[in-house]
């Protein structure tokens, strides 16, 4: 049994594997299916300030190995967050982390601010890539002076691990993490969905609602392993892969490509238990290479 | 109800005209609880396009044979490869998903379960359930023309089966809301499930006449667990999992215009 263990800033994780804002709900919706402690780290639903009701329907459309998706953030705000949603998940023993994100500076803040308050949220993730709300998201996240922007602002506030979320969607996520680093962040995590669209030919309309929505799904990973390959090597900062992880193998690329933790995404709504897995195979990878830590392959590629 | 991973035995897949299957599945456990109205999301193995998995209402659960029947539309290449497996074949099933039609309410005593095309699914496991329970369920099921019916020696076995075609091959001809039984009979309550054009018309009618009524939605899902969120429907609350908070609402929770 190698030793599975990963520090993110400040936040001790008993294993690499996380599961990515949005596809996991609360954690609750898996306890069916696995015993969700044992994941590394959960993070929770994109939460914002205000409620926010989300795109119209359809806001799914399957591609070949993948999905795309304009849910917009759905959420009901921090508020409802902190008075009804915390107190059911405060006790699940793993990293409940929140995805935090906004439409302005002051409202990432802002919600930062009261998830501050809660002392079972060891860590935030500060989504600064979501391709699908009109104002903000990814906005801050396309430019070094946006993310420098409301990076710095966030740090000043939130005292705890705080991990910024890159977009793909840009000419040199690299430049993106250094700002990103040297605001204050504890840790990046890439990729968020690529922007992309789906066309129904014969009704000649937009599969989706909002027309553009985020690409997710194993048809991304040689994007994410590139990008994640890329921002490694130029901050100090680490790193948390994800985009397209299905398998522990898909894991064990992010790690040699420079992750020191991965998120599991799209993959939990073809397995439910998917998570836990991969956390096994992780352990057989290593246990198999003669390594006796996950640490050992971050950023282990022969290039 | 616990949700479950299972892999299930392909017992027999059946085709049933051009665009269907009916593929009854079991396993060497006993089958999980389930409710009529739930869901399953089939794993699609083997097919190039197809990602995620297929959500399929439960059309019927044997608990004596320990089968769960699965009544299919083939629509894409998901489910067109669904309909090559073989008896012995293994496919991997979630389940039980979604909330399920709710009983009746001690008053309702007379029910009418209406269904069009492959939404007559659902009905046939309802169907059963009520008659356990000591109903007569009358079934009005609709389709284009007579060969587009499906099961409907299954439903006779269930309770009393009235029917619409749209060319009048059998049964009344026109759309189920046409059926003379609606001008008749008196229903207490309304379960229904079928193209949405038809879901809004029996909704509309049962709105006018204060009857109490179930719809089960369709929509394309991802997770089916009411974690992603892609598949909402309006309700008087706002956005809607129809996997997790559906696929059952009653009509008077919808934004329908009716």
């Amino acid at each position: 049994m190698a030793d599975l263990s990963v520090k993110i800033g400040g936040l001790q994780m008993k294993n690499p594997v996380m599961t990515a804002s949005g596809t996991f709900g609360y954690g609750e919706e898996y306890a069916d299916f696995i015993d969700i402690s044992q994941i590394g780290g959960i993070i929770v639903k994109g939460t914002t300030l205000a409620h926010r009701e989300g795109n119209p329907y359809p806001r799914m459309a399957e591609t070949p190995s993948g999905m795309l998706n304009c849910v917009g953030l759905q959420n009901k705000g921090v508020d409802y967050f902190v008075q009804n949603i915390y107190p059911r998940i405060k006790d699940i023993q793993t990293n409940m982390i929140v995805n935090v994100s906004g439409a302005c500076v002051d409202d990432y803040v802002a919600t930062a601010e009261k998830i501050n308050e809660l002392p079972n949220i060891p860590a935030i993730e500060l989504n600064i890539s979501c391709p699908n709300v009109k104002q903000g998201g990814m906005a801050f996240g396309t430019t070094c002076a946006g993310a420098e922007s409301v990076v710095s602002a966030v740090r000043k506030v939130y005292k705890k691990t705080l991990i910024v979320k890159l977009s793909p969607n840009v000419t040199n996520i690299a430049e993106i993490a250094q700002s990103a680093e040297a605001a204050g962040a504890d840790s990046v995590s890439l990729i968020n969905t690529l922007m992309g669209m789906a066309i129904d030919a014969e009704r000649m309309k937009p599969v989706l609602s909002t027309v553009t929505g985020g690409l997710s799904g194993p048809c991304v990973k040689p994007v994410a392993l590139r990008m994640v390959w890329q921002v490694a090597k130029v901050v100090k900062i680490p790193v948390v892969g994800l985009g397209g992880i299905m398998n522990a193998t898909d894991a064990i690329e992010f790690f040699l490509a420079g992750a020191s933790a991965i998120q599991i995404g799209t993959a939990n709504f073809i397995d439910p238990a998917v998570t836990l897995k991969v956390v096994a195979g992780i352990n057989e990878y290593l246990d198999r290479h003669g390594f006796s830590s996950v640490k050992e392959i971050v950023g282990a590629l022969k290039v | 109800m616990k949700k479950h991973i299972v892999d299930l035995k392909v017992v027999s897949n059946e085709k049933l005209g051009d665009k269907h299957i009916l593929m009854k599945l079991t396993s060497d456990a006993l089958l999980p609880e389930m409710r009529p109205g739930q869901f399953a999301e089939v794993r699609v193995d083997n097919s190039s396009t197809t990602f995620l998995r297929r959500p399929i209402s439960i059309h019927f659960v044997d608990r004596v044979k320990n089968e769960l029947d699965l009544l299919i539309q083939l629509v894409g290449d998901g489910t067109r490869k669904l309909a090559t497996l073989k008896a012995g074949d293994t496919v991997n099933v979630v389940l039980p998903l979604g909330n399920g039609f709710s009983d009746p309410q001690p008053q309702q005593k007379s029910l009418l379960l209406v269904g069009g095309g492959v939404g007559v699914a659902p009905l046939l496991d309802l169907g059963s359930y009520l008659k356990s329970k000591g109903y007569q369920p009358t079934f009005l099921l609709g389709a284009r023309s007579a060969k587009d019916l499906l099961q409907i020696a299954a439903f006779e076995k269930v309770g009393r089966v009235l029917v619409t075609t749209e060319d009048g091959s059998c049964g009344e001809k026109g759309f189920v809301t046409n059926h003379s039984v609606l001008k008749n009979e008196q229903f207490d309550k309304i379960y229904t499930c079928g193209p949405t054009p038809m879901m809004k018309a029996v909704a509309t009618f049962a709105a006018q006449h204060a009857i109490d009524c179930e719809v089960s939605l369709e929509n394309k899902m991802a997770c089916g667990l009411g974690a992603c969120l892609c598949c909402v429907t309006e309700t008087k609350e706002g956005h809607k999992c129809v996997c997790s908070d559906g696929p059952v609402f009653n009509i008077k929770d919808l934004t329908w215009q009716i």
